[in-house]
């Protein structure tokens, strides 16, 4: 690889006139930057393989994709509000007055060839962009990823997220069509809701009054500089924090926190990765082939009377729309002569305040609960983290309620229910789904927990039934091989910490306590409840449990044998692969 | 390396020399390799080889594909060959990518070496010795500087480093509110007098006109002529509807209807979007953005939804031509609630 040296090697074949070029930039390049060591470095840099560590590729893909046809609408796009009249092909907007912002929009999607597409491509790329930040967000959050030494890297994830929205935000609003004009009504709305700032926080942003001239040549700026700036500046550093770190790896045989095991970059992944991106461009281009996105042409140009029936934001959005929707009216107070409109702040501030919150400080919270300050590499099985797989999900169903409370009135026309009702139903949901859900994936996790016990312990059903000299049936179990058994039984079960006591031996009241006291009820709350992986001695007892009733071998020639039946009323732990006997103290022998 | 007979692993084999068993079960290291097929039979091998050159040329002619139809297929005058246009391009397209990414994840797949290898990992945080060197070079560094004790330099230092940003914040933040007079978002330009005329064509209205459950988009007369017409026009919409004046249960003023006609604030006094929808038979106003509800019969008291006020009502009658006018302004700030509403 570090072929910095022009002259051919001695003993080898006399290189071709192509190795003879490559060599010859690589020790041009070699000696102007001294990439040879960097070359050395990451050329064969190994990466583990999981299908869910391609979720961060694909925003990362999609990203580029948002850059690329950006690029390409940025040509013809005129970001202003002077009002203009409009004549082109699309006859039905034939002389209609509208914002120059409107007007090019109209003209980039039906005059440019290929302008169409590439608008096209740009917001099914957005949207994509979004839902691959937060699937990728949500396998981090499941595996514990985002464990000691990550949790910086969750923090740029997470900033990155909320750049994300609001790169959707104001490149949503950009056209100056009905709908993103109205959306923009209710970010006006929400602003003046803000204590004593609210109105002036809305006369910065719209330049004035709503909706002013000023907000689209804004938000271009916002939407086309700033926030790509600070999104490809935030990747870029995420992106360092990966490779400093190196991968995070699913447990397995061989795989530990002192190694990471998989493929090297050159050449597996410069092909996988490289080729991912051209397929994550592909089928985006395919979506915006076939399926029309926002079509602006049909809503018209924004009007502050004008409103249409069943509009929905961007989906990323819809979180925030649905708490607006939700929250009830009688929550607005007049205190003396000023006016507090919890019925906005709520759900416009207070709880996308509170979610993202959560999200931001859930690695530190989740250290302090856990005091565990060792480096994580192996990633978690979400079954084996309870609380955290529990309260992940609980969170998402909240999310999802407030999703499906902003498409309501969807919901209303389309399964013809009453939107009263609908409500209703969402409000009281999003504060006993959360609960249920929290409660019903803890189970499952703990369930799913003891399973795993359940098969170290006894083993595979083989569904080989036997029957004994004596008429007893039993169903033959294999033993789990050594790779199959340190799949569930390679991580520690958190416990419940366990700290000094308030007072040391002479009544001196610690410093600290409290703290601790803090840290120790958190750390009840999160793993009281659990079930620890087996043990070599668990397994031992097993099997000697089961060498009872075991066969001298596996094939006995005195049982019968009812192959493919099922139903067996007790476990043998027949080991059918290893020798019989694992154990002599605490059991009698075979047979 | 042996799955099932590997010592390490074996539970009889891991006992220590007292005969106890380990807390934990030991990693019985990596899994057996499993060869490809292409990696025994050439054939297979070759195979993979021609499929992934099939890829790659099914993007060549993707590409040129898009290129014909860029070339052959203008958007066009209507809608069908504008479908078309943006169809074949995006296919080709689809086809120049997908062959590309799916011919390299199948190369790298099939015929690349998928031995999988192990590197090691080192702790993140760097050797004491380093960190010892590193505060070293702080300490140095510090000491060059001379800061040490002398805290009017360091103070002076903090606060001009602290200033300076203001000279590009005020003028920015002074500016960046138009005038800053957010009063006006408590005015209208409805004043007595002023006709009612028709959304968009600003056409008046006469009430001999306005026939029973009918609902009718009005704006103030004389928007068009004003230096921000979209401005004035977000705040002066209104809703006027006409119903039997018996089903007027009750109103926010006395003799604000003219005849069962009610004109409400267009926008929503919940986030301000225009509350375009009214249903005849019940005599509601729905918001269609967050399902505020209010009644036009009563007031237009808000019975479902975020919203909390009434949709302000404007006064109106008729002037001696039997056009709709306004009595008067509204008499309070219309849309949404904000802080200083009341003041």
């Amino acid at each position: 690889m570090s072929t910095v040296d022009s002259r051919p090697a001695p003993a080898a074949a006399p290189p071709s006139r192509v190795e003879r070029a490559a060599a010859g930039t690589a020790d041009y390049l070699d000696q102007r930057t001294g990439i040879g060591g960097a070359v050395k470095e990451f050329a064969r840099k190994i990466f583990p393989d999981h299908w869910s560590f391609l979720l961060g590729e694909i925003a990362l893909y999609s990203f580029v994709v948002l850059l690329i046809s950006g690029t390409f609408l940025t040509m013809f796009f005129v970001p202003s509000m002077t009002e203009v009249h409009y004549h082109g092909p699309w006859a039905a907007m034939d002389g209609v007055q509208m914002s120059e912002a409107f007007a090019s929009t109209l003209r980039l999607s039906f005059e440019v060839r290929g302008g169409l597409l590439m608008r096209q491509i740009h917001h099914w790329a957005a949207l994509i962009f979004m839902a691959a930040i937060v699937t990728h967000m949500m396998r981090v959050f499941f595996t514990g990823a985002f464990r000691k030494p990550r949790e910086l890297n969750w923090l740029v994830g997470f900033t990155l997220m909320i750049l994300g929205l609001l790169a959707g935000f104001s490149g949503y609003s950009l056209p100056d069509d009905v709908l993103s004009g109205n959306g923009l009504r209710i970010a006006d709305g929400v602003a003046r809701a803000i204590p004593i700032l609210g109105s002036y926080i809305s006369f910065a942003l719209f330049g004035g009054e709503f909706p002013g001239t000023d907000l689209i040549p804004r938000l271009f700026t916002v939407h086309i500089l700033l926030i790509p700036a600070l999104i490809l500046a935030l990747i870029g550093l995420h992106l360092l924090m990966v490779v400093l770190h190196k991968h995070t790896q699913y447990p397995g045989s061989g795989r530990s926190d002192k190694n990471v095991v998989g493929y090297p970059l050159f050449p597996i992944y410069v092909a996988k990765a490289g080729g991912f991106f051209f397929v994550v461009f592909a089928v985006i281009a395919l979506m915006a082939a076939t399926m029309t996105i926002n079509p602006v042409w049909n809503y018209g140009p924004f009007d502050p009377s004008i409103v249409g029936a069943g509009a929905q934001p961007d989906w990323y959005m819809l979180f925030l729309e649905g708490g607006l929707r939700l929250m009830p009216g009688q929550t607005e107070f007049v205190i003396g002569q000023y006016t507090l409109s919890l019925n906005i702040l709520v759900p416009g501030v207070v709880i996308p305040g509170i979610l993202f919150t959560a999200i931001a400080l859930w690695p530190f919270i989740e250290a302090f609960a856990t005091g565990d300050k060792r480096e994580h590499h192996v990633l978690d099985r979400p079954r084996n983290v309870p609380f955290r797989t529990a309260f992940g999900v609980a969170f998402l169903t909240a999310f999802f309620v407030l999703i499906l409370a902003g498409s309501n009135d969807l919901i209303a026309t389309h399964f013809h229910l009453s939107i009263n009702d609908i409500t209703w139903t969402f409000r009281i949901l999003l504060f006993v789904g959360p609960a249920i859900a929290f409660w019903i994936t803890k189970r499952i996790c703990l369930s799913l927990q003891r399973k795993d016990r359940e098969l170290v312990l006894h083993g595979h059903e083989t569904g080989r039934i036997v029957r004994f000299a004596s008429g007893e049936y039993i169903e033959v179990h294999k033993p789990l091989d050594a790779h199959e058994r340190w799949l569930r039984v390679q991580h520690e079960a958190n416990r419940p910490l366990e700290i000094e006591p308030a007072e040391d031996s002479r009544g001196v009241r610690r410093k600290g306590f409290r703290v601790d006291a803090l840290r120790q009820r958190l750390s009840r709350v999160f793993y009281e409840d659990r079930v620890e992986p087996v043990t070599p001695a668990e397994l031992a007892a097993a099997h000697s449990h089961g060498a009872h009733d075991a066969l001298p071998a596996a094939h006995d020639e005195h049982a019968g044998e009812l192959t493919g039946a099922s139903g067996g009323t007790r476990h043998l732990a027949a080991d059918v692969e290893n020798t019989e006997g694992t154990d002599s103290t605490d059991g009698p022998k075979h047979p | 390396m042996s799955t099932h007979h590997d010592p390490s692993t074996d539970l009889t084999t891991q006992r220590g020399e007292d005969g106890t068993l380990p807390e934990r079960f030991e990693d019985p290291g990596h899994p057996e390799h499993h060869d490809r097929q292409g990696d025994h039979d050439p054939k297979a091998n070759k195979r993979a080889e021609r499929q992934v050159v099939v890829l790659f040329t099914i993007s060549i002619l993707g590409t040129i594909g898009a290129i014909v139809a860029y070339a052959l297929v203008p958007p066009g005058e209507t809608v069908g060959s504008m479908r078309l246009s943006n169809l074949l391009l995006g296919l080709g397209l689809f086809l120049g990518l997908a062959g590309i990414g799916v011919a390299a994840v199948h190369w790298a797949k099939s015929l690349m070496n998928d031995h999988e290898k192990s590197e090691e990992r080192h702790a993140i945080r760097s050797e004491d010795s380093v960190r010892v060197k590193a505060v070293e070079a702080l300490r140095e560094g510090a000491k060059d500087s001379a800061i040490g004790r002398r805290g009017v330099l360091k103070g002076a230092m903090v606060t001009s480093l602290a200033l300076f940003p203001l000279s590009i914040a005020v003028p920015l933040v002074g500016n960046i509110g138009g005038d800053w007079d957010v009063s006006r978002s408590k005015r209208t330009i409805w004043k007595r007098g002023t006709r009612l005329v028709l959304d968009p064509t600003a056409r008046p209205i006469k009430a001999a006109d306005v026939t029973i459950g009918s609902a009718f988009h009005v704006i103030p007369e004389g928007l068009e002529e004003l230096d921000h017409p979209l401005n004035e026009k977000a705040k002066a919409v209104v809703l006027m509807v006409r119903m039997d004046p018996r089903d007027l249960r009750s109103e926010q003023g006395e003799g604000w209807s003219y005849d069962g006609i009610v004109a409400f604030s267009k926008i929503c006094t919940h986030v301000g979007c225009p509350v375009a929808l009214y249903e005849q038979q019940t005599h509601h106003i729905l918001c269609p953005c967050h399902q505020s509800t209010f009644d036009a019969a009563d007031g237009a008291k808000v019975v479902f939804g975020p919203a909390k006020r009434p949709l302000p009502q404007l006064p109106i009658t008729v002037d001696d031509e039997g056009y709709l006018v306004a009595q008067d302004g509204f008499s309070e700030p219309i849309g949404p609630s904000f802080w200083e509403r009341l003041t």
